[in-house]
């Protein structure tokens, strides 16, 4: 009797998280009404001048989104570790972090993407040209993946504590700098009509990085906490 | 079911435990303990609340790092990538998504572990006595019913070793029995349990080992 195949296994994990997802689906919606109040907010505080508004909008659609991701982040493997469903899972014949790339990649479609559908909306409010929206959903495309990367190494680590919410924003956010200034980068330069392509590769490349790496860290970060 | 291992003495016991011993904090949980688990064979753990029984399943499951001494699976030291398919473990924890039906719950075990010869999900459902609760919540079964889904596993998914942490906590009558028919034909198609409990346990292929836990 063999193990099922990787492909199969992976594909059974993001299912049943996808399935979880769509039964809470008012959780789904909860990032995305956030991240519309808080760049209505903008305008408001800052007064609805055009060259003002358009000259932040990119830098406060990422931070928006950023923070959006950082609501959701928290349930990420909290309930697989009190329900004991990680458990099983460490105790399956697959490769942990495998397991847990799926895991990350349910996070991300469930909560990163209706946020990277809505950011051209959300821009648009703030009136950022139409011929940057392109570069903007580009530079979210490929920074929000390394935020749940992050997020859920840092997930994991903090998973025994209590109150995680906070530590794990204060922990995040520094580490999201170099992600924010290369996908902001991207945008002013597309704005001003400079090549914007340098910063996107950087960001691809550390994407890569932490795609790689990221798993591993996340696994022996729940090992460690299950090992308490 | 097990794939045969080649060059491995055939009176090696499956599960071999040496001296195992465990410090949490400094503080001993429980003492040296030796036992010998072959094949066909039941061990029943005993011992009073706190005396870390639940330590040892977890140990031997692979969750908790071992301390002190030695654990020999088939005759060699245990690796966990050689046996980690070969051992199913049932915690207090059962597993199991609130928001997810039975159903989707196991079929996400049988993704990951796989699946025995001639049985479904649906059938096993059905043999736990859980027909009819295909499309239920979790969250809206009682107590029994969820752990009954929990020991569907057992039926499911292809494992030597059981590791059974208080299989009969929250069950009735007719699902205490169920757990015992599931532990007999386990055993006589040659696999081996090991069993917390505090004495739900009526076993008809002769007297199981006990392993009697002290700190």
């Amino acid at each position: 009797m063999n193990p099922p195949g990787l492909v199969g296994a992976c594909t059974a994990m993001l299912r049943r998280d996808l399935t979880l997802a769509w039964r809470r689906r008012g959780d789904i919606a909860m990032p995305v009404l956030y991240a519309l109040i808080v760049t209505m907010l903008f305008p408001f505080a800052l007064g609805p001048e055009d060259t003002l508004l358009q000259r932040i909008a990119g830098g406060v659609v990422l931070v928006t989104v950023l923070l959006a991701m950082l609501l959701a982040l928290d349930a990420m493997f909290s309930s697989d570790i009190e329900d004991g469903s990680l458990e099983q899972l460490v105790l399956a014949p697959q490769p942990l972090a495998l397991m847990l790339v799926m895991k990350i990649l349910a996070h991300w479609l469930t909560t990163a993407l209706p946020l990277i559908v809505i950011a051209p909306l959300l821009a648009g409010m703030l009136h950022l040209p139409v011929q940057v929206m392109p570069v903007l959903v580009l530079a979210l495309v490929l920074s929000t993946p390394m935020l749940s990367l992050l997020g859920a190494i840092l997930v994991a680590l903090t998973a025994g504590t209590r109150r995680s919410g906070m530590l794990l924003a204060l922990m995040l956010l520094p580490l999201c700098v170099p992600v924010v200034i290369f996908a902001a980068g991207a945008v002013a330069a597309a704005q001003q009509g400079l090549p914007w392509l340098a910063p996107v590769a950087w960001l691809g490349a550390a994407l890569v990085l932490l795609l790689v790496l990221a798993p591993l860290a996340c696994a022996a970060a729940l090992r460690i906490a299950l090992d308490a | 079911m097990t794939t045969a291992r080649t060059a491995v003495p055939t009176n090696a016991p499956l599960l071999e435990a040496r001296a195992l011993s465990f410090h949490r904090r400094d503080e001993p949980v429980f003492g040296s303990l030796n036992f010998r688990l072959h094949t066909g064979e039941l061990a029943l753990i005993e011992g009073d609340n706190g005396s870390g029984k639940t330590t040892l399943m977890r140990i031997l499951a692979g969750l908790l790092h071992l301390d002190e001494g030695e654990l020999l699976w088939r005759g060699q030291r245990l690796q966990r990538d050689q046996c980690i398919g070969d051992i199913l473990f049932l915690g207090h924890q059962l597993g199991l998504k609130a928001d997810l039906t039975p159903l989707e719950n196991l079929r996400l075990a049988v993704g990951l572990h796989g699946c025995r010869e001639h049985v479904t999900v649906a059938s096993v459902l059905n043999e736990i006595g859980l027909g009819g609760y295909e499309d239920e919540p979790v969250r809206q079964l009682s107590a029994g019913q969820k752990k009954r889904v929990a020991l569907a596993r057992l039926l499911l998914l292809p494992a030597t070793l059981w590791l059974l942490d208080e299989p009969y906590a929250n069950l009735d009558r007719t699902g205490i029995a169920l757990v015992n028919r599931l532990l007999e034909e386990h055993l006589v198609r040659g696999g081996a349990a090991l069993v917390t409990s505090h004495g739900a346990v009526s076993f008809h292929g002769g007297e199981p080992q006990r392993i009697r836990m002290s700190a």
